[in-house]
C-alpha cells in the first residue's frame, strides 16, 4: 500500500485497471489520475464503462485487475475501505436507486443518519439543514417513490451528503430530469462546493452539454479512456464548437464511419393538409393524481411533432391515450378524423408504435420479430417477405437477421424496433422516447431515418424526447411539464419569442413561469423548487464521525430492522403473506391432511335376503366409519358404482348364507375394497376385519350359544390421542412446517429484493457490517414469526379444539429458537440467489421437502435409513416436531424434552454464521 | 369474433418463447420425469420399518416367540426395554408401539385364563397408529393361537371373510403416488406457465406493443391458453406413457386418451386461472407468493392427499367449485378404476362449466387491467 503523501493533489489514482462481467469487457487498461478538490466529469454514452469505474472508486465493486487508490489507500484492502467509506458518498445511477421508495423522505434520511451512527439530535439538525437548503422541507412526509425525478435526485444527494463526505461520486444524477430541476441541481452542487472547498466531486454524464462548466473531463468509450483535460482543452484539441461534436471527433475512425450530420429537409405541407391527430382537453387521472391535465394539440399529416419534457411529465401517458392503451378520463382525441376507439382495429393498422422499452420479444430472432409483427398487422402472407426485405434494407439489419435481440447493441435494437413499427407501412408513427440511453452516433442515425420517413415517405411522426437538440429538429414541439403543455410551436419560433439563445434556456424560462403561476395559486406547495441556500456544514466536527469502528453496532443493526418493518407495512401482499399466510395454510393443512377414514360409503349385494344376512349388513352400518348406500342389484351395478368412486367398499353375501350357516357349513362372504388410495384401503380393510370378528363372536354367543374363549387378548391403549383423530395429531405437526417455510421465505425475499432493486448498494458503501445488515433484517421477521406462532397456537386451541396440555413456556421457547433458525435459513439461502423468484422457489424446496419427508411428520425418523435418516437427524424441524407433539399431545415440559432443545440452541448460530460468511460486502 | 389465424400465430410465438426459456423447460421436464419417479418410489408404505419395543415381564418361550414375529421390512426388530423406560421412550417419540407382556403370560395362556397383553400406541403417529395396531394384534394373536394349537385343538370360524382390494390388489403406494403426482403437476404447470408468460410480457413491455396492434385481449388470452395447454397435455401424455407405464411399470386401468381429453378441458380452466392471477400480481415475485397461497389449497383440498369424505362438509361443498376437485375425481376414476365416459361425464360437464365461467371472469378482469399492464 502506498502511503498518502506520495500523490498530493490526487483524490484517486488508477493504474491499468480492467474489469469484466463474464465474457463482457467493461473496462480495460484504464490508467488515470483524478485531481482532488475539483469538479471532474466522466463523459460518454451509456454502456461505455462509466458506472463500472465509479463503482470501483466507491468500493461498491471489487477490483479485478490493476490498482485502484482512493483517498491515499489501496481499495483492495478491506481495512482501508472500512476506514475511508465514511468519507466517500456514492449516488448510483437510476432515479433514487439507493432510496427506499415506500419510505418517506424523513424516514429515508433518518435511516442513512443512523447508519453513520449519528445520535438523534445530530440527525435532526443535519436533516433540517439539508432539507432547508435543497427545498425538501415541505415534502418530508411524502414517500420517496412519489417524488418527481428532480426531487428524488435531490433526496439522493441529501442522503449522500448526510455524513459530510470528502469525495462525492455521482453517477448520471440528472438523466431523465427536467432542465429546470437539472439547473437547480447543479446550482446546489456549486453551492456545496463553495461551502466545502476541499471536497472532490466526480460526476458521470451522458449529456455532454452539462459538462461544459466542469473543471476537468474524462471522455470514455468502449471501456477505455479516449481523452482527458479541461472542456476548453478538449474543444481546441478537436477543433469543435460543442462537446457533442468533440466527442464524436474523438471516436476511432471505424465508429465515425457512416456518421453524418442530420440534415432535415424543410417541411412541405399544405396548410390545409388533413389532421393526423387532434387532441382536445385530454386528461388522465389516476386516483387523486392528475397525470395529464387538459392537453390539446393538432398534428397535420406529414409533420414531425415533438413532445419535450422530463421523465414522468405525462408524455407517455398522452401517447398511450392516443393509441387506445389507456382510456382518457376526460377530453377528446381523434386519429385521422375519427375518435380513438380501442375496439377499432382498422385504425390501429394505420399506426405504428414504438415504446420506451423497445418492446421486442427477446426470445424471438430479429427476423421472427419482424414476421410476427407483419402477421399480427395482417399484412398479406404473400407480401410479408417483400416487406421484411424492404425493412432489412432500409434499416440496415442484414447482418443480424438471425440474432436474438438481447445480444445486440442498444443502437441496433432501436433501429430494429423502428423497423418492427414500420413493417405494415403505417401512415402515423408514435415514438415514445425512442432515443433514451443510446450514444450520439446511433441517435443521429435514427434521426436520419426519421427524416427520410417523414420527407420521402410522408409518414407523420409523433415523437417524445427529453433531449433538447432532438426537440430542435422537430417541425413543431410542445413543451410539457407536470401533465400540462406549457407552449406549442415551431422550435426556432419559440426561442425567438422569448429572446433567449437556446431551446433549453427557453424551456427553463417557461418552467419558471409555470412555477410562479403555481405558487400564486397554491402557496407553499412548490416552495420546494426554490432552494434557499444556507450553511450546510458549518458546525459539524469531524470527530463525530471519526470514532473508532466497532465490530458490531446495535444502532446500525436496528436501523435496518426499523426500516425493514416500515417497508413491510407498506407492502400489502408481503404483509398479508406474513400475517395471514400461516393461518390460511394451517386451516388448509389441518383439514386437508386428514387421515381419518370416516363415512366411507359402502353397499351390500345380498343374494340371501334372510334375517341373518341382513343382520350382518346392519352390523356395518352401526359404525361411525361406514355409511350405507342403497343396496346393489347385481354385479354390473357393483362394477359401475365402484368405478365411479361412489363406493369405497362392496360386500357380497352368497345365496343360502343363513341356511348354510345354521346347518354348520362353512360360508364365505366377499368384500371388495377400492384400492386406488392404498392408505385408505388399508384402514378400510382393518375396519372390515374388526367388524367381521366382532360379528362372529357376537353370533357365536347369541345365536349358537357357544362359549368362545380366546387364548389371549390384546388390550390396546391409544395414548396421547385416545380417539385416534387426525386433527389433534396433525395440528401440532403443522406448526413447525409453517414456522419454517413462511419466515424463511420472507427473510430470503427481504435480502434478495435489495439485490434486485439495487438498494443493497447501501451495504457496500456505508459503514454497516455484514453481521449488522443480516441480523438487523432478521429481527423483524423473528418478531413476525413469533406473532404467527401465537396466532397458530390460538387457532389450534379455539378453532381446532386442540388444547396445550404441557408446558407453554417450553413450547414458546422451542418456537423462538426455531424461528431464529428458520429466518437464519432464509438469510442463508438469500446469499446465493440473485432474483426474488429464484429465492422463493429455492426456499420452498429447501424447507418443505426435508420438513415433510424426513422430520418425522409422516414416518418417524427412526424408520428412516441412509441419507434420509441423516437429514432427519440434523434438521431442526425434527426436534421442534418432538417438542410441539410433546407439549400439545403428551403433556410434557422442559424436563421431558430437554434432549430436543440442544440441537435447536445450536442451529441458529450455525446458519446465521454461515450466511454472514457467505454474504459479500462488495459486488464481484 | 376472435380471429383464429391471429390466435394461432400468437400461440406459436408463445411456444417459441417457451422453447428459449431454459428455466421453464427444466421445470417441465422435471415435473413429468424425476418428480413422478420420486413420488412413486420415495413414499414408503405406511408400515415400513416401524419402531416397536417390547416390555417382556414373562421371559418365556412364548414371549420370545412373540418378539421374533416382528421383522423387517414392516417392523424394526423390537427393542427390549424395561417398564420404566417405556414412558420416556414413547414421550420422545422413539417407539410408535410398545407391547407389554405381563408376568406369567405363558402359564395363564395354557391354563385358559385368557391373559391380556397391553399394546401401547403413539396415537399422534396417525399414519401408523390405526393400521399398525390392527396388524400387530393379528400377528400377536396368531402367534399365541399357533402356540396353543400344539397343546389342544380348536375349531376354525364358520364364516370366512374374503377381503380383496380392487384396482390395486397389493395396495402398492407407488401406483397412487405416480398417478397423483401427474394430476397435481398438470395443475401447477398450467398455472405457472401461463401466469409467467403474461408477467414476462409485462416486464419486457411487449404486452403494450401487442395491445396497440390490431389484436384483441381475448385473442391474446386464447393464444396463451392453447399454447401452454398443448405443452402440458403433451408433457402429461409423455409422463403417463413413458415414465409411469414404461419405467415404473404401473398399470393404467383406463383409456389414456380419455384422460388427456379431460386434462385438456381442465387446462382450459387452469391456464385461465393463471392469467387471472397474473393480472393480480405486479411482478414475478408477487406472482410466486400468490401461487403458493392459491396452489396449496387447490391441491390439498381436492382429494389427492387425503380422501375428500373425511374433510368437513363445508370444505367439501366449497371445493366442488374448484376445477382441481373435478379433475382429480375424473383422473382417479379413469386412471385407477378404468372408468369410461359413461361414468365420468358429470365431471366433464362440470369442468366445461367451471372453465367457461373462469374464462369469462378472467377476460373481464384482463380487459379492465390492461391499462395498468401496459
Amino acid at each position: 500500500m502506498t502511503p498518502g503523501p506520495e500523490h498530493p493533489g490526487l483524490v484517486a489514482r488508477l493504474v491499468n485497471v480492467g474489469l469484466h462481467y463474464g465474457k463482457t469487457v467493461a473496462l480495460q487498461g484504464i490508467t488515470l489520475e483524478i485531481p482532488a478538490a475539483k469538479m471532474v466529469g466522466l463523459i460518454g454514452p451509456d454502456a461505455v464503462g462509466k458506472s463500472s469505474l465509479l463503482a470501483l472508486l466507491a468500493g461498491a465493486r471489487a477490483v479485478q485487475n490493476g490498482t485502484v487508490e482512493v483517498l491515499d489507500g489501496d481499495m483492495t484492502s478491506r481495512r482501508h475501505r472500512e476506514q475511508v467509506c465514511p468519507h466517500i458518498a456514492y449516488m448510483p445511477q437510476g432515479l433514487g436507486k439507493n432510496l427506499y421508495a415506500t419510505l418517506s423522505v424523513e424516514e429515508n434520511l433518518q435511516f442513512f443518519g443512523r447508519l453513520f451512527g449519528h445520535p438523534a439530535a445530530e440527525r435532526r439538525r443535519r436533516i433540517d439543514e439539508l432539507c432547508r437548503s435543497t427545498g425538501l422541507t415541505p415534502f418530508l412526509a411524502r414517500p420517496a417513490g412519489k417524488l418527481s425525478g428532480g426531487m428524488k435526485q435531490k433526496l439522493g444527494l441529501c442522503c449522500a451528503l448526510i455524513h459530510d463526505p470528502d469525495f462525492l461520486i455521482l453517477d448520471e444524477p440528472t438523466t431523465g430530469v427536467d432542465p429546470l430541476a437539472r439547473e437547480q441541481f447543479w446550482d446546489l452542487i456549486k453551492h456545496i462546493r463553495t461551502q466545502r472547498t476541499g471536497m472532490s466531486v466526480i460526476v458521470a454524464t451522458s449529456i455532454m452539454d452539462e459538462a461544459r462548466n466542469f473543471d476537468w473531463l474524462v471522455a470514455m468509450n468502449a471501456g477505455q479512456v479516449m481523452a482527458t483535460g479541461s472542456p476548453h482543452e478538449l474543444l481546441t484539441q478537436t477543433h469543435c464548437l460543442t462537446l457533442d461534436a468533440a466527442f464524436i471527433a474523438l471516436l476511432p475512425e471505424a465508429q465515425q464511419q457512416g456518421h453524418r450530420e442530420v440534415t432535415m429537409p424543410p417541411l412541405v405541407v399544405a396548410a390545409n393538409a388533413p389532421l393526423a391527430i387532434e387532441a382536445e382537453g385530454l386528461t388522465m387521472r389516476f386516483g387523486n393524481f392528475v397525470a395529464v391535465d387538459h392537453v390539446s394539440f393538432r398534428i397535420r399529416q406529414g409533420e414531425i411533432f415533438g413532445f419535450l419534457g422530463s421523465n414522468g411529465c405525462g408524455k407517455s401517458t398522452t401517447m398511450k391515450m392516443l393509441t387506445g392503451l389507456l382510456p382518457a378520463s376526460a377530453g377528446r382525441a381523434e386519429l385521422f378524423g375519427q375518435a380513438v376507439n380501442p375496439k377499432d382495429l382498422a385504425t390501429r393498422r394505420r399506426v405504428g408504435y414504438m415504446s420506451q422499452s423497445f418492446s421486442l420479444y427477446a426470445e424471438l430472432s430479429v427476423r421472427q420479430n419482424l414476421v410476427l409483427a407483419a402477421r399480427l398487422y395482417r399484412v398479406r402472407e404473400a407480401d410479408i417477405p417483400v416487406r421484411v426485405a424492404a425493412m432489412v434494407k432500409q434499416f440496415n439489419l442484414a447482418g443480424v437477421l438471425d440474432v436474438m435481440p438481447d445480444n445486440l447493441p442498444l443502437g441496433i435494437r432501436q433501429r430494429m424496433s423502428l423497423a418492427v413499427a414500420m413493417v405494415h407501412q403505417p401512415e402515423l408513427l408514435i415514438l415514445d422516447e425512442p432515443t433514451s440511453g443510446v450514444d450520439p452516433i446511433a441517435r443521429d442515425t435514427l434521426w436520419q431515418l426519421l427524416a427520410e420517413l417523414s420527407r420521402h415517405q410522408r409518414v407523420t411522426i409523433f415523437i417524445s424526447t427529453h433531449f433538447m437538440d432532438e426537440g430542435a429538429r422537430c417541425d413543431r414541439i410542445s413543451l410539457m411539464n407536470d401533465g400540462k403543455v406549457l407552449a406549442t410551436g415551431v422550435p426556432a419560433e419559440l426561442v425567438r419569442q422569448r429572446g433567449l439563445p437556446t431551446l433549453e434556456a427557453t424551456f427553463i424560462s417557461y418552467l419558471k413561469d409555470a412555477e410562479r403561476l403555481d405558487q400564486t395559486t397554491v402557496p407553499g406547495t412548490v416552495a420546494g423548487a426554490k432552494a434557499s441556500p444556507g450553511p450546510l456544514t458549518g458546525t459539524t466536527t469531524r470527530a463525530n464521525i471519526l470514532r473508532p469502528r466497532r465490530w458490531f453496532s446495535w444502532r446500525r443493526a436496528l436501523s435496518y430492522s426499523r426500516r425493514e418493518a416500515l417497508e413491510l407495512r407498506h407492502d400489502p401482499l408481503r404483509a398479508t403473506m406474513a400475517l395471514l399466510g400461516s393461518i390460511l395454510l394451517m386451516c388448509i393443512m389441518g383439514y386437508g391432511i386428514s387421515l381419518d377414514v370416516e363415512n366411507l360409503k359402502y353397499a351390500v349385494l345380498d343374494h340371501d335376503q334372510t334375517g341373518l344376512s341382513q343382520n350382518y349388513a346392519l352390523n356395518l352400518s352401526g359404525s361411525r366409519y361406514f355409511t350405507e348406500r342403497p343396496p346393489l342389484a347385481d354385479y354390473a351395478a357393483l362394477d359401475q358404482r365402484m368405478r365411479s368412486g361412489e363406493l369405497a367398499l362392496a360386500i357380497e353375501i352368497p345365496p343360502n348364507f343363513g341356511r348354510d350357516l345354521e346347518r354348520g357349513h362353512r360360508v364365505e362372504i366377499a368384500a371388495w375394497v377400492d384400492g386406488s388410495m392404498p392408505q385408505r384401503a388399508e384402514t378400510v380393510q382393518g375396519n372390515v376385519q374388526g367388524m367381521h370378528q366382532g360379528w362372529l363372536v357376537d353370533m357365536a354367543i347369541h345365536r349358537l350359544g357357544q362359549q368362545v374363549v380366546s387364548p389371549a387378548t390384546i388390550e390396546t391403549r391409544y395414548r396421547y390421542n385416545p380417539d385416534v383423530l387426525s386433527l389433534p395429531a396433525m395440528v401440532p405437526s403443522v406448526i413447525p412446517i409453517l414456522l419454517l417455510m413462511i419466515p424463511a421465505m420472507l427473510t430470503a425475499l427481504s435480502v434478495v429484493r435489495e439485490k434486485e432493486l439495487g438498494s443493497i448498494i447501501n451495504l457496500y458503501v456505508t459503514p454497516v457490517t455484514r453481521a449488522e445488515f443480516l441480523l438487523g433484517k432478521q429481527l423483524p421477521y423473528i418478531v413476525l414469526g413469533m406473532l404467527n406462532f401465537g396466532l397458530m397456537t390460538l387457532l389450534a386451541i379455539t378453532l381446532f379444539g386442540v388444547p396445550v396440555k404441557g408446558s407453554f413456556a417450553a413450547l414458546a421457547a422451542g418456537a423462538l429458537l426455531f424461528v431464529m433458525f428458520s429466518t437464519g435459513f432464509g438469510l442463508f439461502t438469500s446469499t446465493f440467489t440473485r432474483s426474488q423468484i429464484a429465492a422463493l422457489f429455492l426456499t420452498i424446496i429447501a424447507t418443505i421437502i426435508p420438513a415433510v419427508q424426513f422430520s418425522g411428520l409422516m414416518n418417524p425418523v427412526s424408520s428412516l435409513a441412509g441419507t434420509g435418516a441423516f437429514i432427519g437427524r440434523i434438521y431442526p424441524a425434527t426436534y421442534l416436531l418432538t417438542i410441539t407433539r410433546g407439549v400439545f399431545n403428551k403433556a410434557l415440559g422442559f424436563p421431558g424434552l430437554h434432549a430436543s432443545f440442544w440441537p435447536l440452541v445450536l442451529a441458529p448460530p450455525v446458519v446465521v454464521g454461515l450466511a454472514i460468511l457467505l454474504l459479500k460486502k462488495q459486488e464481484t | 369474433m376472435p380471429d383464429f389465424v391471429i390466435i394461432y400465430r400468437l400461440g406459436i410465438k408463445e411456444l417459441w418463447s417457451l422453447a428459449r426459456d431454459p428455466v421453464m423447460l427444466v421445470l417441465i421436464t422435471y415435473c413429468f420425469t424425476m418428480s413422478i419417479y420420486v413420488a412413486a418410489t420415495a413414499v414408503p408404505d405406511s408400515l415400513d420399518k416401524v419402531p416397536i419395543a417390547m416390555v417382556d415381564e414373562d421371559a418365556s418361550p412364548l414371549s420370545a416367540r412373540l418378539a421374533a414375529a416382528f421383522y423387517r421390512p414392516r417392523f424394526n426388530a423390537p427393542a427390549h426395554i424395561s417398564l420404566a423406560e417405556m414412558d420416556a421412550g414413547m414421550d420422545a417419540g422413539d417407539y410408535s408401539f410398545v407391547l407389554d407382556i405381563p408376568p406369567d403370560f405363558q402359564r395363564d395362556v395354557l391354563a385358559g385364563r385368557s391373559p391380556a397383553v397391553q399394546l401401547n400406541v403413539d396415537a399422534t403417529r396417525m399414519t401408523q397408529a390405526f393400521v399398525g395396531s390392527a396388524y400387530i394384534q393379528q400377528i400377536a394373536l396368531g402367534e399365541v393361537g399357533d402356540f396353543v394349537q400344539r397343546y389342544r385343538s380348536s375349531t376354525p370360524p364358520l364364516v370366512d371373510l374374503n377381503l380383496r382390494a380392487r384396482y390395486n390388489p397389493n395396495l402398492e403406494q407407488s401406483w397412487f403416488g405416480a398417478l397423483s403426482e401427474i394430476i397435481n403437476n398438470v395443475t401447477m404447470l398450467a398455472i405457472i406457465l401461463t401466469g409467467a408468460a403474461l408477467i414476462r410480457e409485462r416486464e419486457h413491455g411487449t404486452i403494450e406493443h401487442l395491445l396497440v396492434m390490431p389484436v384483441t385481449p381475448a385473442e391474446i388470452m386464447l393464444a396463451k391458453v392453447w399454447a401452454m395447454g398443448l405443452v402440458v397435455v403433451v408433457a402429461a401424455g409423455f409422463g403417463l406413457l413413458v415414465v409411469v407405464q414404461g419405467v415404473l411399470r404401473v398399470p393404467i386401468a383406463g383409456s389414456v386418451r380419455l384422460f388427456l381429453a379431460g386434462t385438456a378441458l381442465h387446462l382450459f380452466a387452469a391456464t385461465t386461472l393463471g392469467i387471472f392471477m397474473a393480472t393480480l400480481a405486479r411482478s414475478m415475485p408477487q406472482f410466486g407468493m400468490l401461487a403458493v397461497l392459491i396452489l396449496l389449497p387447490l391441491q390439498m383440498l381436492s382429494g389427492t392427499f387425503s380422501p375428500r369424505e373425511s374433510m368437513p362438509e363445508f370444505v367439501q361443498i366449497v371445493m366442488l367449485a374448484a376445477p382441481t376437485t373435478q379433475f382429480v375425481d375424473l383422473g382417479q376414476a379413469i386412471l385407477f378404476r378404468g372408468a369410461g365416459l359413461a361414468v365420468v361425464w358429470p365431471q366433464f360437464l362440470a369442468l366445461t362449466g367451471i372453465g367457461a365461467l373462469l374464462f369469462g371472469f378472467s377476460l373481464a378482469r384482463f380487459c379492465k387491467t390492461i391499462s395498468e399492464l401496459a
